[in-house]
């Protein structure tokens, strides 16, 4: 029972990381491989937000701001020169995760930092029927993705950027000949994207730690979840983290040393048997 | 007189020298100034520069030859070059195995493992196999430095000696630099000459189109897999050599940074050509050794991104690439007849366009891939509707 909530915990974080990979891929076909740096760069910034100011709302939400900037930033000056090259902007991607990584070990060092979430969230929770105690914030970690998960479906269905996300991914040249700026909607989604990453950065700094070397595991992580889940679908990112955050608990409970293991075996399952993975179309 | 026949015997004797160009004296100068640099060079740059080149160019030959003919950018393989390192490591310093068992068996696992790898991404292509590839080599890492059984964790194994064959230390300055010399240049003329028979023509026509070759009755996937099994085949050589060279292997040398590198010298030398790997390793090494006598050493991680990003950004040709370029037609006919006897004759869509110099052309050549691909599926869902 406790390995299924830590999974389904674990789950909500690895969603709000992958969601913004996705997003990204879905619309872009940028595959942004410093996105596990985004979610570093987040997470030290708001635990620099956090030291400064004192306020861990502050914290999030300047994590979150701060790297939609630098996203779209990314895609304004980088990205959005080689717009259809996808293989290009990837490997440039590759380069920004280790000029990225190296710039934030340099400025941060290699100590082990931690934001402490305020003490209301903290407190356990006695959770009804199962009869356990639990992490109060672990919980909130599950509503937060849910809102979040709730919030890009009513953005990407219900509203007008939505439909143009969603007619970009089917065709991108006929939406531009609709007379929709393509290329402002693309900054916006990626910016989008790049803040979730952020957000979700300041969020697992709470609920675990910061360190160097985090941004190559939760890029690990987005790779695994949008391979499994089928890239550039939001359903198949929420599908694909509770399947990846329930097999590494579960691995982690029952076999220790090779929860990687598991979740490797499980990616090799998924593509044997739908190569563009659970929810994905072929390109 | 006898003018006629000793012209003809003239004429017969010298063609050969005929068709000698410019390009044939510069290989046989450079392989002549190969041979002879450790004897005047100073054994450091025997072995950190040249040796280390050699080593490393292979293993990002394994990821150029993958990328260049059979269209598929893989980041696994850092993680064959690494099983290929461990195997050595294990076998001679936990069961002193002999050192041909050791090679065979380091050589093997590397191309049982590009294999594995290879039917896992065999379905895929383009980017979503560099994201495949990529996951690969990101669990290996993870999953050799928690192993402690096998893999002895994140410390790994250290003092792997290279042998002793013939009294010689192979790991001496000058035999390692020929035996990593004599390594490159085998692999390098394996692949060319793959390149021309018949497994790499069809390998570089499943690049170009699937579709139509898998209606030629070529099996797509099979030809894949073989292909991944021969760059871990490749990398395990790196490998080998690798871990003779630095006398240990650690999660630490197939960590993302570490793939960083490799990928950076596929790319600085030109990711399209197998000499470029050459290349592009030396370029790495010359800048690791002595740029950072200038800049700050910590950083070195910092100058190698940002140097690969303006090289994607600048000149994704990669520096064959350029020079290919501005010297295109002077080469055209020799380099290239190498790379248009493969590359080009399966492309019948356009047997008399003059070739252009492929600045970028694993980027290009998936693009085109998509197009074609895309048209053929708009036909076919044309032709259905008219049904």
């Amino acid at each position: 029972m406790l390995t299924t909530l830590n999974g389904v915990t674990l789950a909500a974080l690895y969603f709000i990381v992958a969601s913004g990979f996705t997003l990204a891929f879905g619309l872009l076909r940028v595959v942004n491989l410093a996105h596990g740096s985004l979610y570093l760069f987040g997470a030290y910034l708001g635990w620099s937000t956090w030291q400064m100011t004192g306020s861990w709302a502050i914290a999030l939400l300047a994590a979150a701001a701060a790297m939609m900037v630098f996203g779209a930033v990314l895609q304004v000056g980088l990205f959005g020169w080689m717009s259809g090259q996808d293989m290009r902007q990837a490997l440039i991607s590759i380069g920004l995760l280790i000029v990225i990584a190296d710039q934030l070990l340099r400025h941060y060092g290699a100590l082990t930092h931690r934001i402490v979430a305020p003490e209301q969230l903290q407190n356990p929770v006695s959770i009804p029927l199962a009869g356990v105690q639990y992490p109060g914030f672990r919980l909130f970690l599950v509503l937060v993705a849910l809102v979040l998960g709730g919030g890009l479906w009513l953005l990407l269905d219900r509203t007008k950027l939505g439909m143009m996300i969603r007619a970009g991914i089917d065709d991108r040249l006929i939406l531009s000949a609709m007379g929709v700026n393509v290329n402002k909607a693309f900054v916006a989604v990626f910016a989008l994207g790049a803040g979730l990453a952020g957000l979700a950065g300041a969020i697992g700094g709470t609920a675990f730690s910061i360190s160097p070397g985090q941004d190559v595991h939760y890029l690990l992580i987005a790779l695994v979840v949008v391979i499994i889940g089928g890239m550039g679908s939001l359903g198949g990112a929420a599908v694909g983290a509770l399947l990846v955050g329930l097999t590494e608990q579960f691995g982690r409970a029952y076999f220790p040393l090779y929860a990687f293991f598991t979740v490797f075996l499980m990616m090799v399952v998924v593509l044997s048997l739908r190569p563009h993975g659970l929810f994905g179309r072929p390109a | 007189m006898t003018t006629t026949p000793t012209r003809n015997l003239l004429a017969v004797a010298l063609t050969p020298l005929a068709k000698i160009r410019l390009v044939h004296i510069f290989i046989l100068a450079t392989a002549a100034a190969l041979v002879a640099f450790p004897l005047i060079a100073h054994p450091f740059f025997t072995l950190q520069i040249g040796a280390q080149t050699f080593v490393f160019g292979v293993v990002a030959l394994s990821l150029t030859f993958l990328a260049a003919y059979g269209g598929m950018v893989s980041l696994a393989q850092i993680a064959l070059y690494g099983l290929s390192a461990y195997t050595v490591a294990i076998l001679t310093l936990r069961l002193a195995a002999p050192w041909p068992l050791v090679v065979f068996a380091a050589l093997f696992v590397a191309s049982a493992f590009g294999a594995i790898f290879g039917l896992i991404a065999v379905r895929t292509r383009g980017i979503y196999l560099l994201m495949i590839t990529l996951a690969l080599a990101i669990l290996t890492y993870f999953f050799v430095r928690q192993n402690d059984t096998i893999f002895a964790g994140h410390i790994g194994y250290h003092g792997v000696q290279a042998p002793v064959v013939a009294g010689v230390w192979l790991r001496e300055p000058l035999p390692f630099y020929y035996l990593t010399l004599a390594v490159a240049t085998v692999v390098l003329f394996s692949i060319y000459y793959i390149a021309r028979a018949p497994f790499g023509l069809a390998l570089q026509g499943l690049r170009d189109n699937p579709r139509r070759m898998s209606a030629l009755g070529y099996s797509v996937g099979l030809h894949k897999v073989v292909a991944f099994a021969m760059g871990g085949l490749i990398a395990g050589v790196g490998g080998v050599i690798g871990v003779w060279y630095q006398g240990g292997i650690s999660p630490g040398s197939i960590d993302v940074a570490r793939n960083v590198m490799i990928l950076v010298m596929a790319v600085i030398g030109g990711i399209a050509y197998p000499i470029g790997a050459f290349v592009g390793a030396l370029m790495f090494i010359l800048l690791d050794n002595f740029a950072t006598t200038y800049l700050d050493r910590v950083r070195f991680n910092t100058y190698i991104g940002v140097t690969f990003v303006l090289v994607l950004l600048l000149a994704p040709g990669g520096l064959v690439g350029v020079a290919t370029q501005i010297r295109g037609a002077a080469l055209q006919s020799a380099s290239t007849s190498l790379r248009m006897a493969g590359r080009r004759r399966v492309d019948q869509e356009s047997p008399s366009t003059p070739y252009s110099p492929p600045s970028e052309e694993p980027f290009n050549l998936l693009e085109r891939e998509r197009t074609q691909l895309k048209t053929a599926t708009e036909k076919e869902a044309h032709n259905e509707t008219e049904h």
